[in-house]
């Protein structure tokens, strides 16, 4: 049965439980004086937990353990020295039993049959590949039977796990229906069950950082182990020759410093741009703005920060790299009398200014929303004492938004510094070293999505590289937002 | 404190000859669709504490926003009518309200003071009026105004300290400073003791009571007693209408007007 359908089955089971704890709970009368001390519908959830909880953790569990003892078994049943003999590792042999299993399940029930214990592979194979299950060669005889095992296994384990997880999902719930009573503390349970609920979805949330950030960890020390850290860290020239990846010659330059000064660069630019427009449409919206024009302008600034940014690469590409270009052609042709553009069509300039368009809305959405937070109390102050609204802006609104408003930048930074489609399109894919904002640079992000598309092995300092970058990218925004939240907390302690 | 309590409910004499610094007239304001006032004749004379009172949304607070203009900062609030500062129409078109709100100061129901020191929250009005010459004159603005809004020995040893820092009381007498510092002509209040203590209500309610010497002050409150000790003038509001307007001790004693009666004596409000 499919795990869905058990699924189903729990749920169904906890309904009907639930339906009837409910209609129980409401015929509890008044004993010894005391009043039912839950509401139906908490005894309804208290026997729908009792059902639900037990049940699926279980499905959950073994839907996880069985596969793994299944592997466990069939890598003990393994012939000695057969592997070693058949030249493959226990990995691949594992690999090979199990298309085999695949195999077997897509055969029709009557050529199924036909196939035993005795059947020798080579028999097998053309069967197999007439319903589209392509097996390895260097498949074995004795791997047959062993395949043949697996598949029992996991059917009886399939069917146990029906039983004693419906089991379960049953018992639960008439263990809930038999406690029923007017004194149960049916409400104080669910609460129970609320909270544990709450605590799960908030751990997982940080697991799975921790998770990736370990795996990331993992990865880039491997990475190190064959490129020295100090040539990544400070090295000055990229260039990672995928031509010679796998050779086991040279290994090629990671260097960071021009992917980093591109970053920081293009993030630099793109924040020179979006800061001030944003902050003033901020301003603007929060303190100029009547009612109408606010309802009005706000969501169609916000439209811009749903425009994904793939299509601002597109825009950077066709319309704002050419206009540049041509304008600085422009500008040196009346200057000089040479026709020729210093600007180049992918450059730092037009990636972080179309970048700062992109980041526009971010800023001016968040520190609209602090600087509309600010008590009306001290604006009215302020205005009260025949403050401009420009002045009250000034002196009494920014520095008491300020905080937010810095945290908003540090976020609207980190985004700055996580961007990719943009710079793809606009700066360009190649790691100069430069100050020169009219020249092409790239970023980190870029270089990981090229180190990564490549199709290398994930044992090659070429693809292991961008874990090394992503875990640098990752310490840098992890500054950021540490460095938001001291500001933060620093200011909130002074004006609070 | 006792004894400067008793000299309060005795209530210094009315003086009839004082000239009229602000006078309203027929002052309506509509909120939207929905009419606040309703025609509100009063006039306010100098240097003595003019008490509104009444039950709430009778529109007090509303009449003292008209004042200084502040209803101009809510957008659907439209005010008709004339009120004169001196003989001068505050709401002619050619009037600076800026300059306006500077002559005209308030102090409002919650203390507010900026998210600055004591010292920047006193010498802000200065500073942006350009009030002092240099920075000495600016020094001396605010102790000045420390002193007189009676809250400088208990912080002259903090000034750069936040204003925020300080206690309710304290934080209200800061901004009664932060207002006094621009040398307004008119002190507005918007229930400036609701949320203090009785102790800081007492400190707050003796200073009213000596800036009326410098000051014309409007005062709007829900404390009865309130308004008996500090003002020399009630009003009464009720429903967007001032229903009666005399010295005070006659209003708290034998009022003319049924409805004040009956608000004073806690039948309704």
């Amino acid at each position: 049965m499919s795990t869905s359908i058990i699924i189903l089955i729990v749920l169904l089971v906890g309904a009907v439980g639930g339906y009837a704890a409910y209609q129980r709970g409401r015929q509890l009368r008044i004993e010894r004086g005391m009043r039912p001390h839950s509401r139906p519908i908490y005894h309804a959830s208290y026997v729908l937990s009792w059902a639900w909880v037990p049940s699926l953790l279980l499905l959950g569990t073994w839907l996880i353990a069985s596969p793994i003892l299944n592997e466990i078994q069939i890598r003990n049943a393994f012939p000695e020295d057969a592997v070693a003999e058949a030249g493959l590792t226990d990995d691949l042999a594992y690999g090979i039993v199990e298309s085999i299993g695949v195999g077997l399940r897509s055969l029709p029930e009557d050529e199924r049959d036909q196939i035993d214990e005795d059947t020798p592979i080579e028999d097998a194979l053309p069967l197999f590949r007439q319903y589209g299950v392509a097996i390895a060669s260097a498949s074995q005889d004795w791997m047959l039977p062993l395949a043949i095992e697996s598949n029992i296994w996991s059917t009886v384990s399939r069917w146990a796990m029906t039983i004693v997880v419906v089991l379960f999902a049953a018992g639960g719930a008439f263990y809930g229906y038999r406690n029923i009573r007017t004194r149960l503390r049916a409400r104080n349970k669910v609460e129970k069950v609320v909270n544990v609920t709450l605590i799960v979805a908030s751990s997982i949330a940080i697991m799975t950082t921790v998770g990736i950030v370990f795996s990331m960890l993992f990865e880039s020390a491997d990475f190190f182990s064959r490129v020295s850290a100090w040539e990544f860290f400070f090295g000055t020239t990229w260039e990672p020759r995928f031509s010679a990846a796998g050779s086991g010659g040279e290994t090629g330059q990671f260097g960071l410093i021009p992917l980093l000064a591109g970053t920081l660069y293009i993030g630099a630019v793109a924040m020179a741009v979006a800061v001030p427009i944003g902050l003033f449409a901020a301003i603007y919206m929060a303190e100029y703005a009547d009612n109408r024009t606010r309802s009005v302008a706000k969501p169609l600034l916000e439209v811009l920060a749903g425009i994904p940014t793939i299509v601002y690469g597109f825009f950077a590409l066709v319309t704002v790299g050419p206009f540049f270009r041509d304008l600085s052609a422009q500008i040196s042709g009346l200057l000089t009398g040479n026709y020729s553009a210093f600007i180049q069509a992918q450059s730092v300039l037009t990636a972080g200014c179309v970048m700062g368009i992109m980041l526009i809305p971010f800023v001016s959405s968040l520190s609209d929303d602090i600087i509309t937070s600010v008590p009306r109390s001290l604006r009215d102050g302020s205005l009260g004492l025949g403050a401009t609204r420009s002045e009250t802006v000034k002196r009494v609104i920014l520095p008491a938004a300020l905080p937010g408003i810095v945290s908003a930048l540090l976020l609207t930074a980190s985004r700055a510094i996580g961007e990719t489609m943009i710079v793809v399109l606009a700066a360009g894919v190649a790691a100069n070293l430069t100050i020169n904002p009219f020249e092409a640079m790239t970023t980190i992000t870029v270089k990981i999505v090229q180190q990564l598309t490549g199709d290398l092995e994930f044992t090659s300092p070429q693809t292991l590289v961008a874990f090394a970058l992503g875990i640098t990218l990752f310490v840098i925004t992890l500054c950021l937002n540490v460095y938001a939240l001291y500001i933060v907390r620093k200011y909130k302690e002074q004006y609070e | 404190m006792d004894m400067s309590r008793a000299t309060f409910e005795k209530g210094p004499a009315v003086s009839q000859d004082k000239t009229i610094k602000m006078a309203s007239k027929d002052v309506t304001v509509h909120y939207g669709q929905k009419q606040a006032l309703n025609g509100i004749s009063l006039d306010i004379k100098e240097r003595q504490v003019t008490a509104l009172i009444g039950p709430s949304g009778c529109g007090k607070s509303t009449y003292l926003r008209c004042l200084n203009r502040m209803n101009d900062t809510i957008d659907t609030a439209k005010v008709d009518g004339k009120i004169l500062l001196d003989g001068e129409n505050i709401y002619d078109p050619d009037l600076d309200v800026v300059e306006l709100r500077a002559r005209v100061g308030m102090v409002f129901q919650k203390p507010n003071p900026f998210p600055k020191s004591i010292w920047e929250n006193v010498a802000y009005g200065p500073k942006i009026h350009g009030l002092a010459k240099n920075k000495d004159q600016l020094e001396e603005i605010v102790h000045t105004s420390l002193k007189r809004a009676g809250l400088y020995k208990e912080v002259k040893d903090r000034l750069d300290e936040p204003g925020t820092g300080l206690s309710g009381g304290q934080q209200q007498r800061l901004c009664i400073a932060r207002a006094i510092a621009v040398s307004p002509e008119v002190i507005l209040m918007d229930e400036p003791c609701s949320a203090l203590d009785p102790i800081a209500t007492a400190t707050v309610e003796e200073l009213i009571d000596e800036l009326k010497q410098n000051f014309t002050i409007v005062i709007v409150t829900h404390s009865m007693q309130q308004a008996a000790r500090v003002s020399q003038v009630t009003a009464m509001f009720h429903l967007g209408d001032l229903a009666e307007v005399g010295a005070t001790e006659k209003m708290f004693s034998n009022p003319d007007d049924k409805r004040t009666q009956d608000y004073i004596t806690g039948r309704f409000g």
